[in-house]
Parts: C-alpha cells; sequence; structure tokens
C-alpha cells in the first residue's frame, strides 16, 4: 500500500520536500511512519499531524490511499 | 455560511456589504466583526512584509467546522470569514469574521468563539521578512491578555 505526505510550513523546510508517496509494506502508525521519513529521527514534541485533513496523534494507523500531513503549531487569524 | 481564502488584499467592509445583500430583509438585529491585520513589529522585531501559507482543503474545512459549532451555540443568523493567504504588507487585513444575529449577545459570542478557534485550529502558518531581511517562521500566535 501507499500514502502521500505533505509537509507545511517549517516542517516542508526540514524535510528539504512538500510532499512525497511513501510505500508501505503493511499496517503502521504516523509515528512508526514519521521515523521511516525523518531517517529514524524522533517526531519533534509540538508536530500536528493529519489524516485525510482531520487532526490526529502518533497512534493512529494509517490506511491505504491515506493523505499524512506533519506541520507545526498554526499561526494563522 | 460563508468562508473564503483569498491570495489578494481586500476590504473587509466590501465584504460584509456584499454578503449582507444576500439576507432576508429585516431578521438581522445586529453583527458583530474582527478584523485581524498585519503589524509591523512582532517578538521584539521589526517586521516588513509576511508570507502566509495554508493547507488547501483542510483550511476551509476547519474554519467551516468552527462556524457550524458556533451556529450549534448560539442563535445566529449568518458568519462570514474572509482570511489572506500569499504575501501580505503591515496594515493589510488578515482576517474577517463576522456573524449576524437577531439580538448582540450572540453575535459577540459566536464572532469571539470564531476567531479565537480559528487561530487554534485552521492549517495557516505566517513566515516574517524582518526589517534586516531574514525570513522566519512564526512559531506560536500572540497570546492576547484577557482572551481565554
Amino acid at each position: 500500500m501507499s500514502v502521500s505526505i505533505k509537509y507545511f510550513a517549517s516542517m516542508r523546510d526540514r524535510m528539504g520536500r512538500g510532499d512525497e508517496v511513501v510505500s508501505l509494506d503493511g499496517d503502521i502508525t504516523i509515528a512508526e511512519l514519521w521515523k521511516k521519513v525523518a531517517d529514524g529521527a524522533d517526531m519533534p514534541e509540538s508536530t500536528l499531524v493529519a489524516v485525510n485533513m482531520e487532526y490526529t496523534d502518533g497512534a493512529h494507523v494509517v490506511k491505504d490511499g491515506d493523505e499524512v500531513a506533519f506541520f507545526p503549531p498554526v499561526t494563522g487569524g | 455560511m460563508k468562508v473564503v481564502v483569498v491570495e489578494d488584499s481586500f476590504d473587509p467592509w466590501k465584504e460584509v456589504t456584499a454578503f449582507e445583500a444576500t439576507f432576508e430583509p429585516g431578521k438581522v438585529g445586529g453583527s458583530v466583526s474582527f478584523v485581524g491585520t498585519m503589524r509591523d513589529f512582532n517578538d521584539g522585531h521589526d517586521v516588513k512584509a509576511m508570507r502566509l501559507d495554508h493547507y488547501p482543503g483542510m483550511t476551509e474545512k476547519h474554519i467551516e467546522q468552527v462556524c457550524r459549532e458556533a451556529g450549534e451555540k448560539w442563535d445566529i443568523i449568518e458568519t462570514l470569514v474572509v482570511h489572506r493567504v500569499g504575501n501580505i504588507l503591515p496594515n493589510e487585513p488578515i482576517v474577517l469574521v463576522v456573524a449576524w444575529s437577531a439580538h448582540r449577545a450572540n453575535a459577540f459570542d459566536a464572532c469571539r468563539y470564531v476567531i479565537n478557534y480559528l487561530k487554534e485550529r485552521a492549517p495557516f502558518w505566517k513566515c516574517e521578512t524582518t526589517l534586516t531581511g531574514n525570513d522566519r517562521w512564526v512559531e506560536h500566535n500572540t497570546k492576547d491578555p484577557g482572551v481565554s
């Protein structure tokens, strides 16, 4: 299966890319997915995560075709 | 409810009157509006410009959700949110939130709720350019005294 990943704001700068598609062998949590794309690094504590445009957390298990987004705290308004 | 994210500068008062023109006459007793504008200073630095990024789709979805929540909590007739993205200069409006109701208390409460929760949940990110030419991401929104 595969998921698409988006990185926004300072997270995009940190990762050096704005989006990518990642192929996965089986069930994987958001926290595990982060380690996979960040070369084993822990997810920064303030990171926010969304799956299919809904906020979630590191324990969420991704499904085939999901759109995952990693970003820093929001600063609109 | 109307929620729009715009790339160009906008006139908040034209947005208000244009949306009000679509209302059924005689039903509204009052409106409360909030307009957020860009400062030329932040966190002790002079700021000459700003870029606002967002997550298209998720941003609109979560602002609409906040507006729906306000409509469930208070008896309001309409809400309007206009939010800028892209390159912004000091004094330009960043966000407009308006709530209309038959009685003022509901409009005050709803407007305050929408702007406060928009700032907490809608995925926007500010990148400031300081007078020295450095770009920096704003790490957190300023806490306004008295706002819970």
